[in-house]
């Protein structure tokens, strides 16, 4: 049995990865997996990047990415099905919408990859998505907002959550049939949901990452679905978007189990880690290192990219370097505020019971 | 690869795939299993047991 699995999982390539590399893998998998389970995002933010600077073809970078989303959210969708925050009608009306989005993406990157633009091109959008969203993320933790999954809204009973006016205002004015009724009592256009849904299909399938950052807050201002529902049902959609993009990638030789395997049993560990430390921190302290982290990713993208433009190494070896430590930095100092949290916890304790 | 597809059916990716799946599931199950059986001595030598912190 253990012999005939050793075999399968050679001949898809897993063996043919060093153990340099495996162990790199695995480790940058934990830091992934602790921002991942502590943030509920940015999972795949760092992934398709650093394997871009790792040397690998575009297609390759993009389509492991994926392979390594889709495992990270059937993982992370088995976890929220228990606590029943998953919305599968949501989840299957958005499939068809998604499934056309990937598709969309997955064809512009082989076909950039044809005239040689892909890794270039993909490298830039990592810039202002990164930038982007880094910059929204440390400009609502500076100013208090928070930014990312809010724990403590998140724990709220269905029926207490408002429905934002910008929802209320789409599910008043697009009403074009057929209508569907979803949970949290969200009554809306099936063409709403297909339109989200194609979007970040076409994000997941041109950069290889979940599209959660968009899906999210797209399901939550556009739909009007309650926090933890958009939590799960986005996890949910993200086991299909993540399967149907892999299976297409996987056709074309676009995925690497040799990085998968790694990251997976890397980030499946680190995932319940960071869940376990919200229980303990206080995200709204740390959420401003992770716009910085995503800023910092942005710049080491670039720098990157220009090293391998004008033929640097250093350059390119500075990107990977900096794309790694940040995310290091930050997965350290959840764990770290953890650590001092619970012990102050535990002292509080003791003294109390003495 | 270029151009639009539509996904026809392939063992040897559909074995790639089911390969993932089924980490993701050992992975969950594993990880939940070891979480509760060695996850209080871990936490007990991480952040110091009671006698510790008195």
């Amino acid at each position: 049995m253990l012999g005939s699995l050793l075999g399968a999982l050679g001949g898809l390539g897993v063996l043919d990865t060093s153990p340099e590399m495996l162990a790199l893998f695995v480790g940058f998998g934990l830091v992934v997996g602790v921002l991942f389970g502590f943030f509920g995002m940015g999972g795949s933010f760092l992934v398709t990047p650093a394997l871009l600077m790792l040397d690998y073809e575009a297609s390759v970078a993009v389509g492991s990415g994926m392979a390594f989303v889709f495992g990270t959210a059937v993982i992370a969708t088995l976890k929220h099905h228990d606590l029943g925050q998953v919305d599968y009608k949501l989840g299957v009306i958005m499939i068809t919408g998604t499934t056309i989005g990937i598709e969309v993406g997955r064809a512009s990157v082989y076909y950039l990859e044809s005239i040689g633009l892909a890794g270039a091109l993909i490298s830039v959008s990592y810039v202002v998505l990164l930038g982007g969203v880094g910059a929204m993320v440390t400009r609502d933790a500076l100013n208090g907002e928070g930014g990312g999954i809010d724990h403590e809204a998140a724990d709220k009973p269905l029926s207490e959550y408002d429905i934002p006016e910008t929802a209320k205002t789409i599910q008043r004015t697009v009403r074009i049939p057929p209508m569907v009724r979803l949970r949290g009592d969200v009554r809306v256009s099936v063409w709403v949901i297909t339109a989200v849904a194609f979007a970040t299909g076409l994000l997941s399938g041109f950069l290889g990452v979940g599209g959660g950052f968009i899906r999210m807050p797209a399901m939550i201002y556009a739909i009007g679905v309650p926090v933890p529902v958009a939590v799960g049902t986005d996890l949910f959609e993200i086991v299909f978007s993540g399967g149907i993009g892999s299976y297409l990638y996987g056709q074309g030789g676009g995925v690497d189990l040799g990085i998968v395997v790694p990251l997976l049993f890397g980030s499946a560990l680190g995932a319940r880690v960071g869940s376990a430390a919200t229980a303990v921190v206080d995200a709204d302290g740390i959420k401003v290192y992770f716009g910085g982290m995503l800023l910092v990713g942005a710049v080491a993208v670039g720098v990157g990219e220009v090293g391998s433009v004008v033929g640097s190494p250093a350059l390119e070896t500075a990107g990977l370097v900096l794309v790694i430590g940040a995310a290091v930095v930050v997965a350290a100092a959840i764990l770290y505020t953890s650590v001092v949290s619970l012990r102050t916890t535990r002292e509080r304790e003791a003294v109390t019971a003495d | 690869m270029a151009g639009l597809e539509i996904p026809t059916w392939d063992p040897e990716t559909a074995l790639l795939i089911g390969v993932i799946l089924f980490e993701a599931f050992v992975l969950y199950a594993g990880y939940g299993g070891l979480e509760r059986l060695v996850g209080p001595y871990l936490m007990d030598l991480v952040v110091g047991g009671d006698a510790d912190a008195r």
